[in-house]
């Protein structure tokens, strides 16, 4: 008798209504998690794989050696390299092409490299209207390099202590 | 001679001065609409066109307008074509009735309830001649849905009028009103639960959410507008918002005592009558929004349950039971 009575007063004051749109009144209130984006924007790991980036040494020499260990790893093969010794005799490459548009963002060429010059940088927004403008050469590897190195720097000195 | 001119200019400057300004308040009703579930969603709404996104319908209008008018090849191009405009000018004509403040109304008609009935139940046509026209199965089946469920509703909402009109005496909405002043006797407080009936019979009627089975994305992609595009689109879009407006208006003069002040002491009596009468159409459209962002989707036997077995049996007693008190204790309006 009890029960059923409870359940008509449930039925009767609308319980489950009432406690709903209150929960909803209250939501509003809250504060809203929308992100404004491209205003405002998350925060990025330091070790984000984004965009990739050669690098160079402060002196200005880039740090390339063309050891092709980057090449060899990379498992989507979107890496081609070529070099040869330079008239001072040291190593360096002649062609450093990454297909972006095989990468896969893996993160090993960077692992790879001995000498920190191939990474990747903080930059995700760097989509194109043509195909042909993610095929990146060295020119634009180097560029990349030096409009990042910044943040590059700053990223791997915050990393190092976890390596 | 200029007597005419006058008098067709006035008519046309009173409907003017109606239709401005309550097309303006539906595109910022979608605005409202947009921003009270994006909050209640913790979302900000629309917030780049503008500050705070307000020049937002603006653009969304714009964007429709310069849109193609797609006639599909089976459609019944006269009856496509009639169908939104039947909707939209159904939904402006109601308001030539409503009271904006004492004496402030277009045309003071003594069965002015009726009047509004009658017009709210037409709007049915306009969905159905789309469904028809658009030769789509998915567009007639929400025209079908629909003029199902705004029969079924429609029978609940009429004797929840019923109910005060025994309380007011009168079917002249300006009447109406005068019958809620004083003490805070608006009719939300003795007939409180046909207000909360109203409210949900309102929502089916204007097929909004949790009834808005007509245009259930989920199973009819979206109803008997599917066929529609650019203008007339909007046109229904138009429609659809400014019949909410007009059911958020008869909830305000039924229940709580369209232009009257909440207290007839000295802040509230300062603030004009039709100010009051916009706050709570504002109030009653926050209530369908509120029911959009709270309440999921009825099934349609669900709904059909409710309007029948539900709304229906308990209006029919309230009407009895105010229509016995008033007797039994001498209430009767003369």
């Amino acid at each position: 008798m009890a029960t059923a009575l409870d359940r008509a007063a449930k039925t009767f004051l609308l319980q489950e209504l009432v406690s709903g749109f209150w929960l909803t009144f209250r939501y509003m209130f809250r504060k809203k998690y929308t992100l404004n984006y491209p205003y405002e924007k998350g925060p990025l790991s330091p070790r984000f794989r984004g965009e990739h980036a050669l690098r160079r040494y402060p002196n200005g020499e880039e740090r390339c050696i063309a050891c092709k260990l980057c090449e060899a790893i990379c498992p989507a093969q979107a890496i081609t390299i070529e070099g040869e010794p330079r008239p001072d005799g040291s190593r360096r490459t002649t062609r450093y092409d990454i297909d972006m548009t095989k990468c896969i963002y893996c993160g090993y060429c960077e692992e790879a490299c001995p000498v920190d010059a191939i990474v990747e940088g903080p930059n995700y927004a760097f989509s194109s209207f043509t195909r042909e403008e993610l095929f990146y050469d060295k020119e634009k590897l180097l560029a990349n390099g030096e409009r990042w190195e910044r943040e590059i720097a700053a990223n791997l000195a915050a990393d190092a202590p976890y390596r | 001679m200029v007597d005419q001119v006058l008098t067709i200019a006035i008519i046309v400057g009173q409907c003017l001065l109606i239709v401005v300004p309550l097309l303006l308040g539906v595109a910022y009703t979608t605005w409202a609409e947009r921003k009270v579930i994006g909050s209640m969603q913790l979302r900000q709404g629309p917030m780049t066109v503008g500050p705070w996104g307000l020049l937002q319908p603006i653009a969304d209008g714009a964007k429709l307008f310069l849109k193609e008018t797609v006639v599909p090849s089976g459609a019944n191009k006269v009856v496509f074509l009639v169908a939104p405009m039947l909707t939209f000018i159904l939904s402006l004509i109601a308001w030539a009735v409503i009271p904006f403040g004492d004496g402030l109304v277009i045309s003071n008609i003594n069965v002015g309830i009726l009047y509004l009935f009658a017009i709210s139940s037409l709007g049915v046509y306009g969905i159905i001649m789309a469904g028809w026209a658009s030769n789509s199965r998915y567009a007639f089946l929400g025209a079908l849905r629909s003029s199902a469920q705004m029969v079924s509703y429609e029978i609940a909402i009429g004797l929840i009028i019923i109910c005060v009109l025994i309380s007011a005496g009168s079917l002249n909405l300006s009447e109406i009103v005068r019958a809620q002043s004083g003490d805070g006797f608006w009719y939300i407080f003795p007939h409180f639960p046909m207000f909360v009936l109203f409210v949900a019979s309102i929502l089916a009627e204007t097929n909004r959410h949790p009834f808005d089975l007509p245009e259930d994305e989920a199973s009819l992609v979206t109803g008997y507008n599917v066929e529609y595009s650019s203008m007339a689109f909007a046109l229904f879009f138009l429609g659809e918002y400014a019949n909410m407006i007009l059911m958020s208006a008869i909830c305000a003069i039924l229940f709580l005592g369209g232009w009257l002040p909440p207290f007839e002491m000295a802040p509230f009596t300062w603030i004009p009558g039709p100010i009051w009468f916009i706050l709570k159409i504002c109030f009653v459209l926050f209530i369908f929004f509120w029911a959009r962002a709270t309440l999921p989707r009825y099934r349609y036997d669900q709904l059909m349950r409710l309007g029948w077995k539900v709304f229906l049996p308990l209006s029919l007693l309230w009407v009895v039971l105010t229509a016995g008190f008033m007797l039994a204790f001498d209430l009767l309006p003369a």
